[in-house]
C-alpha cells in the first residue's frame, strides 16, 4: 500500500510537520465502461467494491455517490454493533458482519475504533424477559455470545442505571452480548474507500444515477448527472432511496422509508462504558470516545425522506433516557439529525437478484445497517461475482415476499423500533 | 410537527393526535381466488413509497377515530389537502387517469 499506515509512518510525517500526508482515496473522472458500478458511497456500497476487487478479483469497479463519502446514513446512526438476533437466517448473517469487524482495522490498515464494550438490551416486563431468555438460548445454539442477567449485575456493571421501584417500567434484567460494542462510523466509510481505491476502484463522488439503462432484460449501465456510464452488472446500495432507484427499473420493492432520528450531548467525562438499549421504554444509549452521549430515538411514524423528525420523537426517547438515567436530565444535547432508513416488512434485509439480468439490490437493512456494514459488503460482493447469492443470503432474497418465507425480526430481534 | 386537518372534525391538529395508516388506495386483487403469489405478495407488500407526493391514510386517534385520505409530499412534508376516503379516491383516481 502506497500510504500506509503506521507508527513509523507517523513519526517520518511528524517529522515533515504532517504536510507530505496522500489524500486517502483517489477521485478519478469516470470511464465510459465499467464491469461493475455499485450506487452509492455510503459504508455498504464501498465495503461491496473493496470485497469485490479483493475476494473476486473484479477491480474495473466504480462506487457512484451522489452527494460525498459516508455523508447519508453512515454518518447519521448511533454506530451500535451486535449480532444477536433471534432467527438462523438473520443471526448468522450479521454474526458474519461481527466476524469481520473483529479484525476490520487490521484488515483495511484503517482504525476504525471498533470497541467490543459489549450491548445490553434491558427488559422492563415479564414479557420482555421471557423474549430476552428466548432470544439469548437462541443465540447460543447460533454460537452468538449472550448472557442474561439480574437487575443486580446491571447496576454493577453500570452504577447510574435506575433499578428501583419507582419508575413507571422497573427494570428486571437485560441480555448482554460482550462481543457488540460501537465504532467509529465515519472511519468505516474512510477506511473501506482507502481500502477500495488502492485495490483500483473508482470513487466518484457528485454523481447521480438519474436512470438506468436497460435493453432487453439486461442492464447496460447508468444515467448519472456527469452523463452516462455503461456496466456489465449493477449493484444499488442506496438505502432509503432504493425505492427510487428501483423505479428507475420499473421494479417495485417491499420498502417504506422513514426519518429515523438520533442526538448527541455535550462531552462529559466517562459515565457509561457499554451500550444500554431498551426496547420498551424505546431509547438506547452509549457514550463516544469524545465523550458525548449518542441517543438513538425511534423512526417517524409516517413515510418521508426529509433528513430530519418530528420533535415528539425526541421527547418520547429523551423520556425514556431519563427514567432509565435519572442523572442524566441536566445534560444538555448538542446535536440533533435523521438519516432516512427503508424498513421492510419484516425488518431483515433485502440481497438480492432482480428479474433483470445484471441488476442487484441490496436494501431493506432498515434501522440497523450499520452493524452489518462489512458483512453486507462481503455477501453482496459474492451475489454480484457469481450471480448467485452467497449461502448467508440466500434466504434474503426478494423472492420471499411472494412464497411467504420472511424471516420475521420486527420485535424478536432485540430491535427497539 | 405536521399539522394535519382532520375532514370529519374539520379541524387543523398537531400530528400526535393522528396515527399514519399507510398508502391509501392500495387495489386489491379483482379475482383473489385466480391471483397467483406474485400478486398477492405484490399486494400485501409491496409498495410505491414514492420520492415526492404521496397520497395515505391518517386516523384521527385522538379525536373521530375515523380514517380519511391525505396527499402529502415526502420530501417538503407539505400537506396538498385532506379528505374522506371516498371524496380523495375520486381525486386520486383523476391524477392516475
Amino acid at each position: 500500500m502506497a500510504n500506509r499506515y503506521s507508527l513509523w509512518s507517523l513519526i517520518k510525517n511528524g517529522l515533515k510537520h504532517h504536510e507530505s500526508w496522500q489524500p486517502a482515496w483517489k477521485s478519478p473522472q469516470p470511464k465510459k465502461h465499467y464491469d461493475v458500478i455499485i450506487v452509492g458511497g455510503g459504508g455498504h456500497g464501498l465495503a461491496t467494491a473493496y470485497y469485490l476487487a479483493k475476494e473476486h478479483g473484479i477491480k474495473n469497479v466504480a462506487v457512484l455517490e451522489k452527494g460525498y463519502l459516508g455523508g447519508g446514513n453512515t454518518a447519521r446512526n448511533t454506530t451500535i454493533i451486535r449480532s444477536n438476533y433471534l432467527w438462523d437466517e438473520a443471526a448468522q448473517l450479521y454474526e458474519h458482519g461481527l466476524k469481520l469487524w473483529e479484525g476490520l482495522s487490521q484488515d483495511l490498515n484503517f482504525n476504525v475504533m471498533f470497541s467490543q464494550r459489549g450491548v445490553m438490551n434491558v427488559g422492563h416486563t415479564l414479557q420482555d424477559m421471557r423474549d430476552i431468555e428466548r432470544r439469548a438460548n437462541a443465540n447460543l445454539l447460533n454460537g452468538v455470545d449472550a448472557v442474561v442477567m439480574t437487575p443486580k449485575e446491571i447496576k454493577d456493571m453500570v452504577p447510574l442505571i435506575d433499578i428501583s421501584n419507582r419508575t413507571r417500567y422497573p427494570i428486571m434484567g437485560a441480555s448482554f452480548q460482550p462481543r457488540g460494542g460501537v465504532a467509529r462510523h465515519d472511519a468505516v466509510a474512510w477506511g473501506f474507500a482507502r481500502g477500495a481505491s488502492e485495490l483500483g476502484v473508482d470513487i466518484i463522488e457528485q454523481c447521480e444515477v438519474t436512470g438506468l439503462i436497460i435493453e432487453g432484460g439486461r442492464i447496460k449501465g447508468v444515467n448519472t448527472s456527469r452523463g452516462d456510464i455503461m456496466a456489465d452488472r449493477v449493484g444499488c446500495v442506496a438505502a432509503g432511496n432504493s425505492s427510487v432507484l428501483a423505479k428507475m427499473a420499473g421494479l417495485r420493492l417491499p420498502l417504506e422509508s422513514h426519518p429515523l432520528q438520533a442526538f448527541v450531548s455535550e462531552s462529559m467525562k466517562p459515565c457509561i462504558d457499554t451500550v444500554v438499549m431498551s426496547n420498551a421504554v424505546h431509547g438506547y444509549v452509549s457514550q463516544s470516545d469524545k465523550g458525548e452521549l449518542v441517543i438513538g430515538a425511534g423512526i417517524d411514524s409516517y413515510l418521508g425522506y426529509g433528513q430530519r423528525g418530528s420533535p415528539h420523537v425526541i421527547e418520547h426517547t429523551a423520556a425514556a433516557i431519563i427514567e432509565m438515567f435519572p442523572s442524566f436530565s441536566r445534560v444538555r444535547m448538542n446535536r440533533q439529525w435523521g438519516g432516512i432508513v427503508d424498513v421492510s416488512p419484516d425488518a431483515c434485509p433485502i440481497i438480492s437478484k432482480t428479474r433483470i439480468k445484471g441488476l442487484y439490490f441490496n436494501c431493506g437493512w432498515g434501522t440497523g445497517g450499520f452493524k452489518a456494514t462489512p458483512g453486507s459488503g462481503n455477501v453482496f460482493a459474492h451475489t454480484i461475482a457469481h450471480d448467485d447469492p452467497h449461502p448467508l443470503n440466500r434466504a434474503f432474497s426478494l423472492d420471499r415476499f411472494a412464497t411467504g418465507h420472511l424471516i420475521d425480526e420486527h420485535g424478536a430481534a432485540a430491535v427497539a423500533h | 410537527m405536521l399539522i394535519i386537518t382532520c375532514p370529519y372534525c374539520q379541524q387543523a391538529r398537531e400530528e400526535e393526535e393522528f396515527s399514519y395508516a399507510g398508502e391509501a388506495y392500495i387495489a386489491r386483487p379483482t379475482v383473489p381466488e385466480e391471483a397467483d403469489d406474485a400478486t398477492w405478495g405484490d399486494y400485501v407488500f409491496h409498495r410505491k413509497n414514492p420520492r415526492g407526493w404521496h397520497w395515505e391514510q391518517w386516523q384521527h386517534v385522538a379525536g373521530c377515530r375515523k380514517v380519511f385520505a391525505v396527499k402529502r409530499h415526502t420530501v417538503s412534508y407539505e400537506i396538498a389537502g385532506s379528505w374522506t376516503l371516498a371524496d380523495g379516491k375520486a381525486l386520486y383516481l383523476e391524477e392516475q387517469a
